[in-house]
């Protein structure tokens, strides 16, 4: 028995090599068709990339042609090097270095010498590609942006990189790939399915044929077109509000949870990052380490929302039943929360929820808050309670709309604040900056927009989304799910209609549009940096949300301006103004038009930028006539602490 | 007299196949590493020249080898034991790094690698340790001292080299013919097994399979045979086996590791990364079909797809080359060579000289079949090279030594009385 082991294993073992060996060589018809990188020439037929409209059908974003110059270095042979540079102008030093970069990368795949020429700089070449064995010309789609705006919106196309080469099977050196906004997450839609041709050779490279009579050949699949849920013209309106400011708009469809614009200002023209000069440009947008143009503040500023936040501490309350409509506070310019604690607030005398609400009164907000938070004997699980309403408006989360960026937000929880107090028993009073939208509350404008979306609809939202329809296809049913806030229906009137008379008696006074019934909300949000080495308190965000109109609601809205003093004095009339523009599709209030297109925070922003560089020449911009600012005789209307 | 009746009593037929095996792998090596430009065959500068001195280098060698008194590889083997070990500790001192792995000494512009001369050492020893006629592997005293023998050159090279350790396994086989108890076998089998089965499964899955078949087992045996102390052991020897793969799998293993796994058991597919290799191989292979595309016409050889193709995967050359027929030919040849070691072993007339054949024949086909299964994608990336085909002076002359001294102790069988 014992010496027949070793033959034994010997003989299955040859078995077993055998037919893996059968299967590869005799069986298996792929490898043959993968190994003819060399007998065999693959051909792209790249497919014209889907085009972009808005949500009125107009086209935002179409192609046109560009044309690589691809080189294979070992089939380069007898290059006259100076005519060559010359028809491209191009130095010598560029074309060996190249030629040396190919060579690395591959000496018999093909490798991109000189991307996106365009039709001129190509029509000189192609009569004479002929004589330069070894390179050939690839023609691919570039974008040509009918519109000057939403660069934030489309994002942009690009060069793979090697990382995305070896990652994904189906790029290869040169292909392009949507990078940023809808061109990223629409990447599949939009690109289409390149077509491969297999041309057999033979032993002289010559063409002699398709590979096994075209028998794996395949077609080419046109990218799908794509329509926006963006309204173009509120969008580009947003953009101009914005001009010399620094923030974020997202309004929002309530019924629908369609972005109807997503505008972050400063914003650049989108045809800047196409073609050849867009790597040169892309660099100096990103270097712009103050101004951030690449920075995508609609989804990505995340801040303690001020303000705005009093919604959900009412809306909570109410759920709770730990007020009603009629509980009323009094407030004597604040209130003494615990011994040597006092919340100031710019309010005084009786409060109850309406008036609460359009005075933004902090007294009134913060008792609720602690009746909330009290109402459970145990607070980690009072905090528990309260974060679960407030999560089930999407803050706190990335909420999965279809933009490749985002923020998170915070909804503190009771495990953060075991974190953060690990050997002490907190309680309502340590946590109360919560009620008025600061302590550990952090938002962002697009969840901002939802949160009020929410409230538009009494009670529900769908999940905020950039696409209306993909040509062929039905969009993901994750946009058309309903989420239902933990808030009954019910609570939601009373609040709704305090929001309504911010515009006719609270802080929004001054910036009703005759005719709509507008619904919103003042917030100032604080904000501190780092200047050398000191936390240092810079000047105060101005946030405003608002949902209109208040009866059957058709757009809801965040605006976000960076260091703009407070919540009135540039959100709220950029706020209203968007909304009435897009109800009614032109402005009334010409003057408060004027002052917001021409008002300039570049001051402001000054004060904090230091030496970095600047790309000022690539923002969108214009001269303001004469450095026309906002009147200063209106007092800071919410003085939070 | 003994070195003129050498040529009369040497088995031709061995000398032959290696011949034949070391012809084809620099036939193979030379198409593999084929340059653009024209050179001459003896171009040292070139790998398939390097080759052929090293093939010619190991005529001389065979010949001192077979001209040694056959009475000196027993009388010396420990002494050449030691040597070999020496050899291995010193790389950690005078080492050089080559290609990521310390595996090698340099003189000049000579290397060499011990690893390869560390195999017919150990051989050696083994074989003079069980032809002791005292040694009886029934024993356990005996069996850890025979394994002690082979995990001392183990634990020189696993950590420079885990590839080539795992070669040392074939020495498991040798002890189990000359009398070591099955379940070391049915143990190593288990464990690897179970091995597999902990990178492809959850752990908890794997534990609860292993419990019901040991259940299963524990029923169906007679009730004489039942011992639960057993199975429970031998249980919860699989579990801890289990949880200690995911955990090294998962804390140990670098992720160059994990990947070989992952590529292999179909978990991971990433073909321009690090199953490059592996993809790249299967294709050439694939390519060749029946009667591959004939010699120096492998597109996938001459493009130079197939990275480290005239060392570890020169199997591929000869798979798009010369096909399956081509394949058939040259893996009858080494199956030929090693049933006929076992055929010459068998027929020793010492323990020692039979033992060492066992050993021969094991080593060379470990190696074949680890190699060859990893060129074909059904084995880990384990870089050990094909005997007598793969590039590399060091490797030609190790496996050349392993052989030539059994040919020696056989053509010296008529004089041992």
């Amino acid at each position: 028995m014992r010496k027949v082991l070793i033959p034994t294993l010997i003989f299955i073992a040859t078995i077993l090599i055998l037919i893996r060996l059968f299967y590869l060589q005799v069986i298996d018809e792929e490898l043959k068709l993968k190994s003819d990188n060399n007998a065999i020439k693959i051909q792209y037929d790249y497919p014209e990339r889907g085009y972009i409209y808005d949500r009125y059908g107009k086209l935002l974003v179409a192609n046109q042609p560009s044309y690589d110059i691809m080189v294979i270095p070992r089939e380069m042979k007898n290059i006259d090097t100076l005519e060559f540079c010359q028809l491209l102008n191009i130095p010598k030093s560029f074309f060996v270095e190249r030629i040396k970069k190919a060579k690395v990368f591959s000496p018999r795949l093909p490798s991109v010498f000189l991307p996106q020429l365009n039709k001129k700089e190509f029509a000189a070449f192609q009569e004479k590609v002929r004589k330069f064995q070894g390179f050939y010309i690839q023609k691919r789609s570039l974008r040509d942006y009918q519109v000057n705006m939403g660069a934030n919106v489309f994002g942009f196309i690009t060069q793979v990189n090697d990382k995305i080469i070896k990652n994904n099977p189906y790029y290869n050196s040169g292909d392009l790939i949507g990078k940023q906004g809808v061109e990223q997450s629409y990447e599949k839609e939009l690109r289409g399915i390149k077509g491969v041709k297999y041309i057999q050779k033979d032993k002289f490279n010559r063409e002699i044929g398709a590979y096994k009579e075209g028998r794996f050949d395949t077609i080419a699949r046109q990218g799908e077109d794509i329509t926006l849920s963006i309204d173009a013209e509120l969008q580009k309106y947003g953009e101009e509000l914005m001009i010399n400011k620094r923030g974020g708009i997202v309004a929002i469809e309530p019924k629908t949870g369609e972005i109807l614009a997503l505008v972050t200002a400063p914003s650049y023209d989108p045809a800047l990052l196409v073609g050849r000069e867009r790597s040169r440009n892309y660099t100096k947008l990103y270097n712009d380490s103050i101004a951030k143009p690449l920075y995508d503040r609609g989804l990505l500023a995340q801040y303690p929302p001020g303000s705005p936040f009093k919604i959900l501490t009412g809306l909570v309350g109410l759920q709770e039943q730990v007020i009603d409509e009629n509980t009323s506070f009094v407030c004597h310019h604040g209130f003494s929360y615990a011994r040597g604690r006092f919340m100031k607030c710019h309010d005084s005398g009786v409060s109850m929820l309406h008036n609460g609400i359009f005075n933004s009164c902090n007294t009134y907000f913060a008792s609720v808050y602690m009746k909330t938070i009290n109402k459970y004997a145990k607070t980690p699980v009072a905090v528990d309670v309260w974060n679960k309403h407030v999560k089930s408006f999407g803050l706190g989360s990335f909420m999965g709309y279809d933009l490749p960026t985002g923020k998170k937000g915070r909804v503190p929880d009771s495990k953060l604040y075991k974190r953060i107090y690990p050997n002490w028993q907190y309680r309502a009073t340590t946590i109360v900056s919560n009620a008025i939208g600061q302590g550990e509350v952090e938002t962002t404008p697009i969840q901002l927009a939802n949160m009020m979306a929410a409230v538009a609809n009494r009670g529900y939202y769908y999940t905020p989304h950039i696409i209306k329809k993909i040509e062929g296809q039905k969009i993901d049913k994750a946009f058309t799910t309903k989420h239902k806030t933990t808030i009954d229906p019910k609570y939601f009137e009373p609040v709704i209609s305090g929001l309504a008379d911010v515009y006719h008696l609270g802080t929004a006074h001054g910036l009703e549009v005759d005719g709509i019934e507008i619904c919103g909300k003042t917030g100032t949000a604080e904000n501190f940096a780092k200047i050398n080495g000191k936390r240092t308190k810079l000047q105060d965000h101005s946030i405003f949300v608002a949902f209109a109109p208040k009866d059957n609601p058709k757009i809801a809205i965040a605006v976000f301006v960076e260091n703009g003093y407070w919540g009135k004095r540039w959100a709220g009339p950029i706020t209203s103004l968007m909304i009435e523009k897009y109800i009614r599709r032109k402005i009334t209030r010409t003057d408060l038009e004027k002052r917001m297109l021409e008002g300039s925070l570049q001051s402001e922003y000054d004060k904090y930028s230091g030496k970095a560089p600047k790309v000022d020449s690539l923002l969108i911009k214009k001269k303001p006539l004469d450095a026309q600012k906002p009147k200063e005789d209106e007092e800071d209307p919410e003085a939070e602490n | 007299m003994k070195n003129q009746s050498i040529s009369n009593h040497i088995d031709w037929i061995s000398v032959l196949i290696y011949i034949t095996l070391v012809v084809l792998g620099w036939l193979n090596i030379y198409s593999s590493s084929l340059p653009i430009e024209e050179s001459s065959l003896f171009d040292f500068s070139q790998i398939y020249g390097k080759q052929m001195l090293f093939i010619f280098l190991s005529i001389p060698l065979i010949i001192v080898i077979l001209a040694v008194d056959g009475k000196f590889y027993e009388k010396y083997a420990v002494i050449i034991f030691g040597v070999g070990l020496l050899l291995l500790a010193g790389l950690y001192v005078f080492g050089k790094e080559i290609k990521g792995q310390v595996n090698w000494y340099q003189f000049g512009p000579v290397s060499f690698q011990p690893a390869e001369f560390a195999k017919a050492a150990t051989a050696l020893a083994l074989s003079k340790y069980l032809s002791d006629v005292q040694v009886n592997l029934a024993q356990t005293n005996r069996q850890i001292q025979a394994l002690g023998i082979i995990f001392l050159p183990v634990l020189l090279i696993v950590p420079h080299d885990p590839g080539s350790a795992l070669i040392y396994a074939a020495f498991f086989l040798v002890l189990y013919r000359e009398g070591l108890p099955a379940w070391y076998l049915w143990t190593g089998l288990v464990g690897i097994i179970v091995f597999v089965l902990s990178l492809v499964l959850e752990s908890w899955v794997v534990i609860l399979i292993a419990a019901i078949i040991t259940v299963l087992l524990y029923y169906r045996s007679r009730i004489a045979d039942r011992n639960y102390v057993l199975s429970g052991m031998i249980l919860v020897g699989i579990a801890v086996l289990t949880l200690s793969v995911s955990y090294v799998f998962d804390n140990v293993f670098e992720q160059h590791h994990r990947d070989r796994f992952n590529i292999l058991l179909g978990k991971q597919v990433d073909m321009k990364g690090i199953g490059y290799n592996i993809n790249q191989s299967k294709i050439a292979i694939g390519s060749g079909g029946w009667f591959g595309k004939g010699y120096l016409e492998g597109t996938q050889t001459k493009g130079g797809f197939v990275p480290e193709q005239h060392t570890d995967y020169i199997f591929t050359t000869v798979g798009e080359e010369w096909g399956f027929t081509g394949c058939c030919v040259v893996i009858a040849l080494f199956v030929g060579l090693f049933l006929r070691i076992i055929y010459l072993a068998e027929r020793q007339k010492t323990k020692f000289s039979r033992v060492y054949g066992y050993c021969v024949a094991s080593i060379l086909f470990l190696h074949f079949f680890v190699n060859i299964a990893m060129v074909v994608g059904v084995f880990p990336t384990i870089g050990v090279p094909l005997p007598f085909f793969s590039y590399g002076g060091s490797g030609l002359w190790g496996f050349t030594i392993l052989l030539f001294i059994f040919l020696k102790m056989d053509a010296n069988k008529v004089n041992e009385w």
